[in-house]
């Protein structure tokens, strides 16, 4: 286990041209992830709704067996929240956390690119007081003059669980 | 090259338990006075592993506890030590500290060094003292335990033939270091033998296939040269002999153990190809080819299969020791399948409506190979019950010394098999029910001689199954409950009223109750009045149930039911809106079309159905959980009484749907717990619906109730 993470590091994180990310839209801001944390991404499709749930967790959905929770990002964001159309994709990430790694899908707009950041590349985000905390924005990227927000998922997916429990615990 | 040893602790951590959980066995059943070699020598066996693992992970601690241990046993084997009950119990007593320690050091807590030092002082103690008797008893002075032996075998040295089998460097041994460490023992000659040698072309660097020659001089002992060669000796041939010198002949022993689980995959590799060989000649060309295929990898690859399989299942956290039957019947399972699936797949290919009977026959043999395979991965986790009643014997010795009480313990059906993490969950409930069994069940030998019963109680562990669950039963032959004083005692407490006048079987219902102990004096074993509220309510969260059977003078009995998985359940799909949910069909008792003049309201909102005289609270599920129904009208929906939580009440749902078997999936691997919940299942359609957890609807209803009194009472 130690020695495939081990690998992954070094062979692709670490090499000259920083890592890579996969990018997605988002109320027309393009927001990136670590693409080694990518399971895949999928069309949207129907979930289950889960009851009593905050209204960003959309509900779980089947992927070959597993129990996926799907969060809409723009709930998330408190974005304003448009109909689901073509675009429309789950991205399925794998999220650590403090016991173990899970599942976790989010609903974006579009898919976008995959670009190579270095890590010094990569800007601390100002806080503006914006609808993202900036906790879960790992930096601010630059390619052709274009933003890219890359965000901590880990924190991004935790903290959403969390909430999601302490709301439930608050009722 | 550098290992990183941590990777095995683990598994040094779990053989360590079951090596010192085989010593507790043997140290059970050991009869005092005169003890079985074979058990001495297996309790030894456990100690050495258990000492030689932990020097190599260095911890140090252990391995000088267990050395001392080990020299106890050593001199018990060697027969110079009579086995006493003392040192009987001060070896359970070891046990019971290395466990703790071997518990402490790898939650990485603090060890208890005193109650470690106590003990090791104790069994310094006992050696000392004996030793010191036992060199009185040698008349002749013999001056060391060693000298002494080697003076009674008196040899000039031995002949050593050793052959390793050719997995040996597999297993982490290195035969040149075996041969060093000879060395030290006397002179040593070694010829090698490289008859075995393949040609260079051949040669698998992996494989040992050295053999040797080795003349030992000097006057080392047998059980040293054994020593040496202990770590191997199942991965080897082993010949020693001696050298005679004198009169005497010495044995000559001839160690030939092979590893047994290697034949069985040649068995299991034949066996499957004659088993799926019919099937084959039936099917198309193709597979047939596949077949062949397969056949000759499945050859070489069988031999490094039984300690590769033994290692990934050792890696893991929480592992389970499969027979090798089960996994050769999965083989089994799994090769027709396959060709079940390729069958299929031809027939796909070029697809007339004229072969529509073929497609229906392969359709159901496949319904048949995947509900066979089902059952049969099932079985994987499934184990004989005897592991949660191996610790049963420890318990009431111990115990029943202490309460001075006389008994025996009788267990029947310990090969009832039940799912691993159901046996996890049951073990401390036994635990519960035995203690209280043996204090407040059987009496004292004075006692029981007065009422005229033999002196020695007996406690009867019984497992068997029935239907889909797996039943336990604890029974004693004691003084029964006491009704009146349960009654005194639920009088008391408030649970019933003076005037109540109920049966035996409700009275003895309420040992169950919270809070609830009539034993007189609170002693060290239970009668705490924590336990048996504790009990049940384990047991029902596994999805169980407990019943108390009694009758005065004569005994009582603790009847467990438990379900055999908690993987799979029978469930009844109800519709609500667009979701469908699954309530588990134990907790149905029926369903039915609501009559509108059998519901009434009562203030604050709770609405309840008039059932046989009985009323129960209507759950409106869309309420609980917020999503819009097709009816809101009780009368157009359906009533599912249910049963949670000791309370019945009806769920009110749009439509049944279908029974069937779900496979459960938790939420929480991925998301959380979710109350009302007791996790997913994925349906035929490939979507997801939740499983309803009754006992925790009811709860959630309960307080929706109680906030809408609030806010009624607010506004």
């Amino acid at each position: 286990m130690s020695m495939i993470q081990g690998l992954d590091n070094n062979s692709l994180a670490d090499n000259a041209e920083g890592n890579q990310y996969l990018t997605f839209l988002l109320a027309g801001e393009e927001y990136g992830v670590d693409i080694l944390r990518v399971q895949e991404i999928k069309g949207w499709d129907n979930v289950t709704m889960i009851p009593n749930t905050p209204d960003y967790i959309k509900g779980v959905i089947n992927l070959r067996g597993t129990i996926v929770p799907i969060v809409d990002l723009r709930a998330r964001f408190s974005l304003e929240t448009i109909p689901y159309g073509i675009t429309t994709v789950v991205i399925v990430l794998r999220v650590n956390s403090d016991n173990g790694s899970r599942i976790m899908g989010i609903v974006v707009d579009a898919v976008s690119e995959v670009y190579n950041i270095s890590e010094d590349a990569l800007k601390q985000a100002p806080d503006f007081g914006q609808a993202i905390s900036t906790d879960f924005v790992m930096g601010l990227g630059t390619i052709d003059e274009k933003m890219i927000i890359v965000l901590d998922i880990d924190h991004l997916l935790n903290s959403s669980v969390l909430k999601a429990l302490a709301d439930q615990e608050s009722k | 090259m550098s290992i990183d040893i941590s990777q095995f602790l683990d598994t040094f951590y779990e053989e360590s338990f079951e090596g010192l959980d085989t010593m507790e066995t043997e140290l059970l059943g050991l009869n005092v006075g005169e003890a079985d070699a074979e058990s001495i020598n297996t309790i030894f066996r456990a100690a050495h592993s258990i000492k030689g693992g932990s020097g190599t992970f260095g911890l140090m601690n252990v391995a000088d506890f267990t050395h001392v241990l080990e020299t106890l046993l050593d001199e018990m084997r060697d027969g110079r030590r009579d086995v006493t009950q003392p040192a009987v119990d001060l070896m359970l007593a070891s046990v019971d500290v290395l466990r703790e320690m071997l518990t402490a050091l790898r939650n990485s807590e603090e060890v208890d060094s005193v109650r470690v030092s106590e003990v090791h002082d104790q069994l310094d103690a006992l050696l000392k003292g004996e030793a010191a008797s036992a060199e009185d008893d040698i008349v002749e002075g013999a001056v060391g335990d060693e000298e002494e032996n080697a003076a009674v075998n008196s040899t000039a040295g031995w002949n050593i033939g050793f052959k390793p089998l050719s997995h040996l460097f597999k297993t982490g041994n290195d035969p040149v270091r075996i041969i060093k460490e000879l060395s030290e023992l006397g002179s040593l000659k070694a010829s090698v033998d490289l008859s075995a040698m393949p040609e260079f072309d051949l040669l698998d660097p992996e494989e040992c296939c050295l053999a040797w020659q080795i003349e030992l001089g000097g006057d080392a002992t047998e059980e040293q040269v054994r020593d040496v060669f202990a770590w191997v000796d199942e991965d080897c041939e082993l010949v020693i002999e001696a050298i005679v010198s004198g009169a005497a002949e010495e044995l000559e022993e001839v160690v030939d153990i092979e590893p047994e689980v290697i034949p069985t995959p040649d068995a299991v590799a034949e066996e499957s190809v004659v088993n799926t060989e019919p099937t084959t000649a039936s099917a198309p060309v193709s597979v047939a080819a596949e077949k062949a295929e397969v056949k000759p990898s499945s050859v070489p690859t069988k031999k490094p299969a039984s300690p590769a399989a033994k290692k990934g299942s050792a890696a893991e956290l929480g592992s389970i020791r499969v027979g090798i039957d089960k996994v050769d019947a999965l083989i089994n399972m799994v090769g027709e399948l396959v060709i079940t699936q390729s069958m299929l797949n031809q027939l796909g290919e070029d697809f007339t409506m004229d072969r529509v009977q073929k497609l229906q026959e392969g359709l159901s043999e496949l319904e048949r190979h995947t509900r066979e395979l089902q059952e049969n991965v099932m079985q994987i986790r499934m184990l004989p019950i005897s592991f949660s009643f191996n610790r049963f014997p420890r318990l009431v010795h111990d115990l029943s010394s202490k309460l001075n009480k006389k008994i025996e313990l009788k267990m029947s059906g310990e090969n009832t098999e039940l799912d691993k993490t159901v046996m996890e969950k049951i073990g401390d409930p036994l635990v519960h029910l035995v203690r209280n069994s043996l204090d407040h069940g059987i009496e004292s030998p004075e006692n029981r001689l007065a009422k005229g019963k033999p002196e020695i109680g007996i406690l009867h562990l019984n497992a068997y199954h029935q239907g889909g669950n797996i039943v336990i039963e604890i029974n004693d032959d004691g003084a029964g409950l006491n009704t009146d004083r349960i009654r005194e005692k639920a009088i008391e407490k408030g649970l019933i009223g003076e005037n109540e006048s109920l049966s035996d079987e409700k009275i003895h219902e309420l040992i169950f109750a919270p809070g609830f102990s009539t034993a007189n004096v609170v002693s060290d074993v239970s009668g705490r009045g924590v336990g048996m509220d504790v009990v049940k309510r384990n047991i029902r969260d596994l999805g169980g149930v407990v019943e108390v059977k009694s009758k005065k003078d004569v005994g009582s009995t603790f009847t467990i039911r438990l379900p055999l998985t908690l993987a799979i359940l029978d469930g009844q799909l109800v519709r609500l809106g667009d979701e469908t949910y699954i309530i588990p069909l134990v907790s149905i008792i029926e369903s039915l079309q609501i009559k509108a003049e059998s519901v009434s309201t009562i203030a604050g909102g709770a609405e309840l159905y008039r059932l046989r005289e009985e009323y129960l609270p209507i759950i409106r599920l869309h309420e609980i959980f917020e999503i819009t129904p097709v009816n809101r009208e009780l009368v157009n929906g359906l009533l599912v009484v249910v049963e949670g939580d000791g309370q019945q009440a009806g769920i009110f749902v749009d439509d049944l749907l279908g029974q069937q078997q779900v496979v459960i999936k938790s939420l929480e691997t991925n998301y959380k717990k979710v109350e009302g919940l007791s996790g997913a299942t994925i349906l035929g359609d490939g979507t997801v619906a939740l499983i309803l957890d009754v006992a925790g609807l009811v709860n959630l209803s309960r307080e929706r109730v109680k906030a809408l009194k609030k806010q009624a009472a607010v506004a």
